[in-house]
C-alpha cells in the first residue's frame, strides 16, 4: 500500500509472520470445519440433537450469534474515535477497527442463519419482507452496516476518496447505532415475555456493545501486535484502557437501571426475584459472570494502580468484559426464556408443555460448535485480511501514532 | 393459476420456436409442476368460509371463533388433546420437544384456593404478535382470523414462538411421519392451532369442539363472532367472558367465560 501523506502513516499487509499465525489459522480452520460439521447434524436430524426445545426456542448459538452481532457495531468504535470525534490519532487503526467489524457482523449472522429450521431458505428470507417484522429490519440493517463500512474502508485507503472518509464514516456511525437499536429491539419488541417488553433493552445494546467491541478490539490489536512484531504505545493502550471503562460503566448503568425499573413494577416482581435470587444457573451467571468477572473485576484492573504491569492488566480486563458478555446474553437470552410466560396472575398453572414451571435447557456439544464456528469466523477473516491486504499500521508506537504520551490517569498508572 | 404451456406437446413446440424458447418454455413448465403441491396448499388457505362455495376465499365478515366455559370444562379430561393429535398427525408426546397444539391448563387461585381446568391453545389473535414479528410474513392471518403459518416461507427462526403470550406455538424438532394430508408439517418449521381450517371450510366444526360435545362436556362453542345471530355472538354479548392477557389487547378470537 503506497504512503499516504494525509494520514501520516503506511498500512502494510503482515510478513515474515510466526509460526504462531499459522497454527492459529488451522485451529480456527479445524473450528470452522467442526462448526460446519454440526450444523450438517442438525440440519440433518432436526433441532432434536441440541438442547433447545419448545420452551428454549433460541438457545447457545444465539448467545454467540448476538454477542457476536452486538460486539460487530462496538467494534467499529476506534474508527469513529477518528471519523467522527476528531480524534485523529486513532485513524491509523481505523482500518483494523472496520474490518473486525465486519468479520464479527458476518460470524454472527452465519451462526444465527445456519441455526435457523431451514437455513436452505435463506433465499426465502431475502425475497419475503413483513416490514413491521423487526428481524426484517435487522436484514436490511445488517447489510447496510456491511455496505457502510466496506464504503468507509474504502474512503480510508483510497487516497483520492479520503476527503469522503468524514462523510463515510458519519455515515457508518449513524447505521451502527441505528444496528445496535434494531439487536435490542428483537428483544424489546416481545410484548408478552416479562423479560424484554423494554424500550430501555435498545440503549442497552448500544452501550454494551460499545464495551465488548473494544475488548474484542482490544484483544485482536494486542495478538496483531505480538504477530508483527510492531510494538505497541503506552500512549495508546492508555487511551484505549480509559475508554473501557467508560463503556463498562455505561452498560452498567443501563443494566442497573433495567433491574431498577423492574423492580419498580410489581408485575416484575417474580422476574427479579428468579433472575437476582433464585434462578439458579441464571442467577449465578448474573451475579458472578456478568457483574463480578464482567464488570467489578474489569473496573478494578483498570483503575486500581500497582496490580502488576498494564498492558496485562488491559489484556485481562478486555478478556473478562467478553466473558462477561457471554454471560450476559446467557442470562437475557436463555434466563428471559426460562422464566415461563405468566398467563394467570395470582394462579398456580400446571400443564404438560410446562407452564407454571421454570423450562430447562442443557447446551448441547453441536449448538457450542456452532457458536465457535462464528468465532472462527471472525478469526479467519481478520487474519487474512491482515495477511493479505494490510489493515494495519506498519508502527503502532505512541510516536508514530501521533499519540499524546501517557499522562497520570488511573489506567495508566 | 393457469399454466397453459403445460398443454403444449415438445414436437409442436420444438417446430414452432427456436431452440432457445423451447428451453423456456420447458423450464417456466417444469416451474408450474414444481410449484403445484405450494398451488394447492394457497388454495387450501383461501378456501371457503363455508359449504359449498369452495371458490369464494375467505371472508372478512366473518370472525371464527371460541368461546370456552371452564366451569363445563372437567379436569382431567383431554379428550379435546387426543383429537386435535389424531386430526392433525401429532403424536401426542409430551417431551419438551414434542409439539402441543392445545393443552389442559389446571389453574388454582393461590388467594382462594378454587381451581379450574380449560384447553389453551393459538388464541387466532386479531392483532397476533407472531404475525407482527415475522420476518417473511409466513405467520399470517386469513380474512376470517384464523392465524397459520405458511409452511413453504417459514424459514424456522422461532420468532414467533418467542412473541406468542399463549405458547401457542411450536417448532418441530424432528422429521415428521404419517402425515395428515390436509394438515401439512415439516421439519424446522413452526406450527400451531390451525382451528381446524381443513374442517372448517368445509363447513364443519373443529375437533376439539367435537371431541368436546362427544364427551358431554360441551365446553367449547365454535362460531361466528361477527354473525350477531350466531350462539357464540350471543353468548359473548350477553354473559361475562374474558380474554387471556387482555392487558395485551389483542383482541383474541378464543374467548373464556368461567374464570
Amino acid at each position: 500500500m503506497k504512503k499516504d501523506k494525509a494520514m501520516k502513516y503506511v498500512l502494510r499487509p503482515l510478513k515474515d509472520t510466526p509460526q504462531g499465525f499459522y497454527l492459529l489459522l488451522g485451529g480456527l480452520s479445524v473450528l470452522l470445519a467442526l462448526g460446519l460439521g454440526a450444523v450438517w447434524h442438525m440440519e440433518h436430524n432436526g433441532h432434536i440433537v441440541t438442547g433447545m426445545n419448545n420452551q428454549i426456542v433460541w438457545g447457545l448459538p444465539h448467545v454467540f450469534a448476538v454477542f457476536l452481532v452486538v460486539a460487530a457495531s462496538g467494534a467499529l468504535n476506534v474508527a469513529s474515535m477518528a471519523s467522527v470525534f476528531g480524534k485523529t490519532e486513532f485513524k491509523p487503526l481505523a482500518p483494523l477497527s472496520g474490518v473486525l467489524a465486519i468479520a464479527l457482523l458476518v460470524g454472527g449472522l452465519m451462526v444465527l442463519m445456519l441455526d435457523l429450521g431451514r437455513p436452505d431458505r435463506l433465499i426465502v428470507a431475502m425475497t419475503h419482507f413483513n416490514f413491521k417484522s423487526i428481524f426484517a429490519l435487522n436484514i436490511f440493517l445488517y447489510s447496510g452496516f456491511v455496505g457502510f463500512v466496506v464504503a468507509y474502508l474504502w474512503t480510508m485507503m483510497e487516497h483520492r476518496m479520503n476527503r469522503f472518509t468524514p462523510l463515510a464514516g458519519l455515515f457508518a456511525f449513524l447505521w451502527r447505532m441505528a444496528l445496535t437499536t434494531g439487536t435490542g429491539s428483537i428483544f424489546g419488541f416481545l410484548v408478552a415475555r416479562q423479560a424484554y417488553d423494554s424500550a430501555l433493552l435498545a440503549p442497552l445494546f448500544i452501550a454494551i456493545s460499545l464495551s465488548y467491541g473494544l475488548a474484542v478490539f482490544i484483544w485482536v490489536l494486542m495478538l496483531a501486535s505480538q504477530g508483527s512484531a510492531r510494538p505497541l504505545g503506552d500512549g495508546l493502550m492508555a487511551r484505549l484502557a480509559r475508554l473501557q471503562v467508560i463503556f463498562i460503566a455505561a452498560g452498567f448503568y443501563f443494566v442497573l437501571v433495567y433491574h431498577l425499573t423492574n423492580m419498580y413494577f410489581t408485575k416484575h416482581h417474580d422476574f427479579e426475584r428468579f433472575i437476582l435470587l433464585d434462578g439458579g444457573i441464571y442467577t449465578a451467571m448474573f451475579w458472578l459472570g456478568q457483574i463480578v468477572l464482567g464488570t467489578l473485576l474489569p473496573l478494578v484492573l483498570l483503575l486500581a494502580p500497582g496490580i502488576g504491569a498494564m498492558r496485562r492488566r488491559i489484556a485481562a480486563s478486555a478478556g473478562l468484559v467478553i466473558l462477561g458478555g457471554f454471560a450476559q446474553m446467557y442470562v437475557t437470552i436463555i434466563g428471559g426464556q426460562a422464566f415461563g410466560l405468566v398467563l394467570f396472575p395470582g394462579y398456580q398453572v400446571s400443564s404438560s408443555f410446562f407452564d407454571g414451571v421454570t423450562a430447562s435447557y442443557h447446551p448441547s456439544l453441536p449448538e457450542l460448535l456452532l457458536g465457535l464456528g462464528g468465532v472462527a469466523v471472525v478469526g479467519l477473516i481478520v487474519m487474512l485480511a491482515l495477511k493479505v491486504m494490510g489493515f494495519l499500521p506498519e508502527r503502532l508506537d505512541d510516536a508514530a501514532l501521533d499519540m499524546a504520551p501517557v499522562q497520570a490517569t488511573p489506567a495508566a498508572a | 393459476m393457469k399454466h397453459d404451456h403445460n398443454t403444449s406437446s415438445p414436437e409442436t413446440v420444438a417446430k414452432s420456436s427456436s431452440r432457445r424458447g423451447f428451453m423456456g418454455v420447458a423450464a417456466a413448465g417444469m416451474a408450474g409442476i414444481l410449484l403445484a403441491p405450494g398451488v394447492r396448499l394457497i388454495e387450501i388457505a383461501q378456501a371457503a368460509p363455508t359449504a359449498g362455495s369452495a371458490s369464494a376465499g375467505a371472508s372478512s365478515k366473518v370472525r371464527w371463533g371460541m368461546l370456552i366455559d371452564s366451569d363445563k370444562c372437567a379436569s382431567g379430561c383431554t379428550d379435546c388433546v387426543t383429537a386435535c393429535n389424531t386430526e392433525n398427525g401429532l403424536s401426542g408426546g409430551t417431551l419438551p420437544t414434542d409439539s402441543q397444539w392445545i393443552r389442559k391448563i389446571e389453574i388454582k387461585e393461590i388467594r382462594t384456593g378454587k381451581t379450574q381446568s380449560l384447553p389453551m391453545m393459538c388464541q387466532h389473535c386479531a392483532e397476533p404478535p407472531c404475525v407482527d414479528v415475522c420476518p417473511t410474513g409466513a405467520s399470517f392471518k386469513r380474512a376470517d382470523g384464523i392465524v397459520l403459518v405458511d409452511k413453504h416461507i417459514c424459514i424456522g427462526c422461532r420468532y414467533c414462538v418467542m412473541a406468542c403470550p399463549y405458547k401457542a406455538r411450536s417448532f418441530v424438532h424432528e422429521p415428521v411421519h404419517n402425515q395428515k394430508t390436509d394438515v401439512p408439517r415439516g421439519m424446522g418449521t413452526v406450527e400451531g392451532c390451525t382451528m381446524c381450517v381443513h374442517k372448517v371450510d368445509k363447513g364443519e366444526m373443529p375437533a376439539c369442539v367435537t371431541a368436546c360435545s362427544d364427551a358431554g362436556h360441551g365446553a367449547i362453542l365454535f362460531g361466528d363472532l361477527n354473525n350477531p345471530e350466531s350462539e357464540i355472538a350471543k353468548r359473548v354479548a350477553s354473559y361475562p367472558s374474558r380474554q387471556i392477557r387482555e392487558d395485551l389487547h389483542l383482541n383474541t378470537g378464543v374467548r373464556y367465560s368461567g374464570i
